[in-house]
């Protein structure tokens, strides 16, 4: 199929009204969302918003209870085959095959995929450089560490060349090191033109990597939009933070200057320009014991807006 | 929305699934070729030759090659059941590998059809290993006793099915511990095996014969390897093939009622 200039590249993935529900409990409430073709778009949400379940739904192993769903222009009720054909899915869980080598993980895989034998064995040589575990070929996987594990769970999920890539919680456990990576490699294969879909508790993994995301709670999309574009619409450029004390508070009030008081925290949203402004006032005034001044990152959208209720 | 007793739809990709367990099988093939081996000389010294130096002969036969098809007949029930409760589950539960699989276009119809022909397939091997075993001893009549072969593959599929099912229900691998002690052994003993059922009173004759599936398994192998044919074998082929197909449509929907949620 080609594309010619003028005409609209069609959504990889478009979702209206879409609903899942396991008996009375509502995982996913009509949500609708669009991936475009080429970008990195994230879900992001405490435990039990139902990012999880919507990557279920995406890759055809959980059916819907409701709404439309169109994956690479097909209903995953109707074709699941020839979706999941066409995309790489990277579970939560790490499910490698424990009675095969690295190498063995990759080439019976790509088996599934009615892959010939020959072309499977190369691509599998090739993955295996490219998530840099060469030396790694013939080991078994429980000699792997955790980082290589992940690594290998990627280079799995492109055995079959896909079009489109499903990650859930794709560094989840992971050391610095092993996180710089696999971002480094889901960069380069949206570079390459893949389309990437990933779920995250990381908000920095998702600042740096998304190009669009959504925030979930309890089933339901908060907000949609460039991570830049939520910082600044929700809470501003700057924040000026200090340690709570009562003290700090009746100046505040005294001063009139909004704030936000979170457990023995006092946060305050500024613009670039004010937030100088704000602090030298502050220290004039109310002396506070420490106080910092910081740019707003999505972290702090995510706790405006989902809560800082710990969810099991 | 599929029941329990939809008919599954199943592609050739079933083959893959099966495929990557031959892959396993066969790569410690030492380990597994070995235990077939050891069964069939345990059961010939110990009951054939032990016992049956007592016992001399059943029904005209001597006591060995009496219990000869019985031998192959349970290494066909334990190897399928044995392969589709923990091995399936342990699959299953511990190593995620159907999770995995079902990310691909493989669906969950397919990854347990590759499992339960599996399953049937250990018992064809089973049978490949004990059959020479059993002619050196001369207690198997060739070459009539090779059909034992496909025959296998057939009984083999059947207690996979039941054996998948009992996976698809059970809340843990501990539980399967119960078919496998209150089913598999007792049948093991009561299927008209080490002693004929005629032996048995008459409403447990009729209990074997409606409700145990090795009854018709060993009956059948008994016609094969003795030689003794009889228009019989037609109902016990009959009474397999309908609980094969049951069991395994069974056993394939409830586990896609278990896993796809």
């Amino acid at each position: 199929m080609f594309w010619y200039e003028g005409e609209t590249i069609p959504d990889t993935i478009e979702a209206r009204d879409l609903k899942k529900a396991y008996g009375t409990t509502v995982a996913v409430d009509g949500i609708r969302f669009t991936v475009r073709k080429g970008e990195i778009f994230g879900f992001l949400g405490p435990n039990g918003a139902g990012k999880t379940t919507t990557m279920k739904m995406i890759t055809c192993v959980s059916p819907r209870t409701s709404g439309s769903l169109n994956v690479l222009g097909m209903d995953p009720d109707k074709n699941p085959a020839e979706i999941k054909q066409r995309i790489g899915v990277v579970p939560q869980e790490t499910n490698l095959d424990p009675d095969f080598t690295c190498f063995g993980n990759l080439f019976y895989y790509s088996t599934y995929f009615d892959i010939p034998k020959e072309a499977a064995a190369l691509r599998a040589d090739e993955l295996l450089e490219f998530v840099q575990l060469k030396e790694k070929r013939d080991v078994a996987v429980e000699k792997l560490s955790g980082g290589m594990k992940r690594r290998l769970i990627l280079a799995r999920a492109l055995v079959n060349n896909p079009d489109l890539l499903i990650l859930d919680e794709p560094t989840i456990g992971l050391d610095p090191q092993a996180r710089h990576l696999i971002w480094e490699k889901l960069r380069t294969l949206r570079m390459q033109g893949n389309t990437i879909v990933m779920t995250t508790h990381y908000l920095d993994e998702a600042e740096r990597l998304c190009d669009r995301l959504v925030i979930m709670d309890n089933g339901k999309i908060l907000v949609e939009g460039a991570p830049a574009d939520l910082v600044r619409e929700h809470i501003g450029h700057e924040i000026v933070e200090m340690d709570s004390s009562d003290e700090v508070v009746g100046c505040l009030t005294e001063l009139k200057i909004p704030f936000e008081q979170t457990g023995d925290m006092i946060q305050i949203a500024a613009t670039t320009d004010s937030a100088r402004e704000i602090a030298r006032t502050i220290l004039e005034r109310c002396k506070p014991e420490k106080m910092i001044t910081r740019p707003a990152s999505l972290e702090d959208v995510f706790l405006k807006l989902t809560g800082r209720t710990i969810r099991e | 929305m599929p029941n329990i007793l939809s008919i599954p739809r199943i592609t050739r990709r079933a083959w893959r699934v099966w495929y990557r367990n031959m892959v396993v099988f066969t790569r410690t093939w030492q380990v597994n070729f070995f235990p077939p081996l050891v069964e069939a000389l345990l059961y010939l010294f110990a009951i054939g030759l032990g016992i049956g130096s007592y016992v001399k002969e059943i029904e005209g036969v001597p006591y060995v090659t009496f219990i000869a098809p019985a031998i192959l007949a349970i290494a066909v029930m334990n190897s399928a059941f044995f392969e589709c409760t923990y091995g399936s589950y342990v699959r299953m539960y511990y190593q995620k590998s159907f999770d995995a699989m079902i990310a691909t276009p493989l669906s969950i119809e397919d990854v347990i059809a590759g499992e339960l022909l599996w399953g049937a397939t250990r018992s064809v091997i089973y049978v490949l290993i004990m059959l020479p075993v059993l002619a050196a001893f001369g207690v198997i009549s060739l070459p009539l006793a090779l059909l034992t072969i496909p025959l296998a593959f057939i009984g083999g599929l059947m207690f996979a099915g039941i054996a998948m099912c009992f996976t698809s229900l059970s809340p843990g691998i501990d539980t399967l511990n119960y078919p496998a002690f209150l089913f598999i052994t007792p049948m093991a003993l009561f299927s008209g095996t080490f002693f004929p059922l005629t032996l048995m009173p008459v409403f447990l004759q009729y209990i074997a014969l409606a409700l145990l599936p090795l009854t018709h398994l060993v009956a059948i192998m008994r016609m094969l390897t003795l030689p003794a044919l009889s228009w019989t074998i037609l109902l016990n082929f009959a009474w397999i093939a309908a609980v094969t197909a049951i069991f395994c449509l069974l056993s394939i929907n409830l586990m896609r009622r278990r896993l796809i949620v």
